[in-house]
């Protein structure tokens, strides 16, 4: 399974290798504010996951918010190598020193993990390979060895890479295995691998799941899932996971948190015409995340029945022992029903969503 | 035959699930030396006339066992294969869908233990006369002088059936398994067979994926003298989509058909275009 640049970047960061400053956008009015935001020149990058975008067109330098705008224009809603863009990441546009490769890949032949690394590094790293294959390095590791510290540095000095960077990059490199090994990829690469002043940064991220393990791989499923339109899903970086059935409710909602002190942590929209069983999903989603400290799932039904949000929420909790408390607005189609079925299970809910959120805010304070 | 003979002792890991009881009942009634059964928790019970054991070490300590043949399911699979390498010299990992970095911390342990692994996600191996460590059918195989090695089930069968049906028969029949990363792979066997008395020819079946159909080529070309027919599957295969198996997936020109193709007849491999001509190459070149 392959892995969008943005959920990438996040496991990347999480991992300890810097990202560039940047920020998922879905319309070009949103893409100019991240870029105001940002403060200074930008990247656009289509999130798509068929190779070659640059090339194609898919990224699009952009010096100022109004420049940002007309840009994310033109590749929003675009067909790039029969992929519609639907997303871009709004990026800093770094300052680059030098440009660096770095990828560990599965080697079927010799049945081992791979790392290929080169001091040329950038788009053209396949006429490296072809026409001067001395200057990206292979190293092979022992699937059962504890990948060392040392080992990132011999690869980075057999790279040819200054004296003041061997250890950084040394670093790098054990942190881009960890993240080969934890999410069980058979593909984990950064090109380019940015030198600035600043440090290090990885300026791209491509990462590609074995689909056998996905199983034990479920909250990236799930990350991957929601952004293949089942959800509108975006994470924030507040504590407050809020959940509503469309966009403008959910946007709302988010805003009457921040009113009352609150911070989201996601915004997740679950559409209309919501099942029982998406209602879980979408729970089970933010509840994994271990950023979210209380849950505001704010539901008008319209298409989306009460009832069957009324069920859902008693699914999840029924089935977890987590203790992330889930504040209920509930109201709309079959607003009776659904409150008798919580009712009678002891779960309190509110009728408005201000008071819905207000409360959200004052448990999640209780928590801290 | 290589690697399954009359010396060879088997026990069945993962005895008590739907796949490993049936298929042990069939390796059974095909007069294989299967010896014990482990399922953790079941030791002491019984399948039929054989004993269950919770350990490979419990049955050792009963039966005089060297093999295995592991039906134990994927999430578990890894533990069940180290289980076996620590102890036995040969392991048959029938299991699909093992996460690759399982598989490649397997086949690497099994290096340092000098076990043999066939597998993962493979029908087995049969050498007829002798037995079979496997699922396959065993009506379509006979005993006889053509050793056979392929990286996918039915198709192998398609094959054996045409070899036995033309009047041969097989030495050993190995399926080296799907997925990307595999134990033994085809230059292993093909040296294996170059080395057994009892195999005249051999019959390597490929598919698109990967390089391994390459460094056959190469393998043959320096050290082996017996005569190779080969067929490779997926000639109108579109590139990147993965087709069933996880190993055959089109990445790059090496893994195209095409490319194994040239590579195997450039070794003075015959290559067949369809599995119907293999048994007919394999008359005239013996």
């Amino acid at each position: 399974m392959k892995i969008h640049e943005y959920i990438a970047k996040d496991i990347f960061k999480e991992e300890g290798i810097s990202i560039p400053k940047s920020k998922l956008a879905v319309s070009p009015e949103e893409a100019k504010m991240v870029s105001s935001e940002i403060g200074k020149p930008v990247v656009i990058k289509s999130q798509i996951l068929v190779g070659g975008r640059g090339k194609a067109g898919g990224i699009k330098f952009a010096d100022n918010p109004d420049e940002v705008y007309t840009k994310a224009n033109e590749i929003l809603g675009s067909t790039l190598k029969d992929e519609r863009v639907e997303m871009v990441l709004v990026e800093e546009k770094l300052d680059i020193i030098s440009e660096y490769y770095l990828s560990i890949v599965l080697d079927r032949s010799a049945k081992k993990p791979l790392i290929m690394a080169s001091m040329s590094g950038g788009i053209d790293i396949e006429d490296v390979a072809q026409n001067n294959p001395e200057k990206i390095i292979k190293y092979y590791l022992n699937p059962l060895d504890e990948f060392l510290p040392y080992h990132g540095r011999e690869i980075a000095i057999k790279m040819g890479v200054p004296n003041s960077l061997i250890t950084k990059l040394g670093a790098v490199v054990c942190k881009l295995f960890n993240v080969f090994q934890k999410y069980d990829a058979t593909v984990a690469e950064i090109n380019p691998l940015v030198v600035t002043v600043n440090g290090i940064i990885a300026a791209d991220a491509k990462l590609e799941i074995d689909d056998d393990a996905l199983y034990r791989q479920k909250s990236l499923v799930e990350l991957e899932k929601v952004n293949k339109g089942e959800f509108a899903y975006v994470k924030l970086d507040g504590d407050i996971a809020v959940i509503g059935n469309g966009a403008g409710l959910t946007l709302s909602g988010m805003d009457m948190l921040k009113l009352y002190g609150g911070k989201p942590a996601t915004f997740l929209d679950i559409g209309g015409g919501s099942s029982q069983e998406n209602i879980v999903k979408a729970l089970n989603i933010v509840i994994s995340d271990p950023d979210v400290k209380t849950v505001f799932l704010n539901v008008l039904g319209g298409i989306t029945r009460a009832d069957d949000v009324a069920r859902g929420v008693l699914d999840v909790l029924d089935a977890t022992k987590h203790k992330v408390p889930i504040v209920i607005r509930l109201t709309g189609t079959n607003e009776e029903e659904g409150q008798r079925i919580l009712k009678e299970a002891g779960v309190s809910y509110e009728t408005s969503m201000e008071a819905a959120a207000k409360k959200a805010v004052e448990l999640c304070k209780d928590i801290i | 035959m290589i690697i399954l003979d009359k010396n060879t002792r088997c026990v069945v890991q993962g005895i008590t699930g739907k796949q490993g009881s049936f298929h042990t009942e069939q390796m059974l009634n095909y007069h294989t030396k299967i010896v014990a059964g482990t399922s953790p928790g079941k030791g002491g019970q019984n399948i039929g006339e054989l004993p269950i054991y919770n350990s490979i070490e419990e049955a050792k300590e009963e039966h005089d066992i060297n093999a295995s043949i592991i039906f134990v399911p994927a999430p578990f699979a890894k533990d069940a294969a180290f289980e076996a390498i620590s102890q036995l010299d040969l392991a048959v990992i029938i299991t699909e869908h093992i996460p690759v970095h399982d598989t490649m911390e397997i086949v690497e342990y099994a290096k340092r233990e000098k076990t043999t692994i066939i597998g993962p996600n493979t029908p087995g191996i049969i050498s007829p006369g002798v037995g079979k460590l496997g699922i396959m059918p065993t009506h379509i195989f006979n005993e006889g002088n053509v050793g056979i090695v392929s990286r996918s089930g039915t198709l192998t069968y398609e094959v054996a059936n045409q070899v036995t049906d033309s009047g041969m028969g097989q030495s050993t029949c190995i399926g080296i398994g799907g997925d990307p990363v595999v134990g033994l792979d085809f230059a292993d066997v093909l040296q294996r067979f170059e080395d057994d008395d009892n195999t005249a020819a051999m019959v390597m079946i490929g598919e698109i994926g990967g390089n391994a159909e390459e460094i056959a080529a190469k393998f043959i070309n320096k050290n082996i003298t017996k005569p190779v027919v080969a067929y490779i599957a997926g000639v109108t295969a579109p590139p990147g989509k993965r087709m069933g198996h996880a190993g055959a997936i089109i990445e790059g020109n090496s893994s195209t058909a095409a490319s194994k193709i040239e590579a195997l007849e450039d070794s003075g491999v015959y290559v067949a275009e369809r599995p119907s001509e293999i048994a007919d190459l394999i008359w005239e070149l013996i």
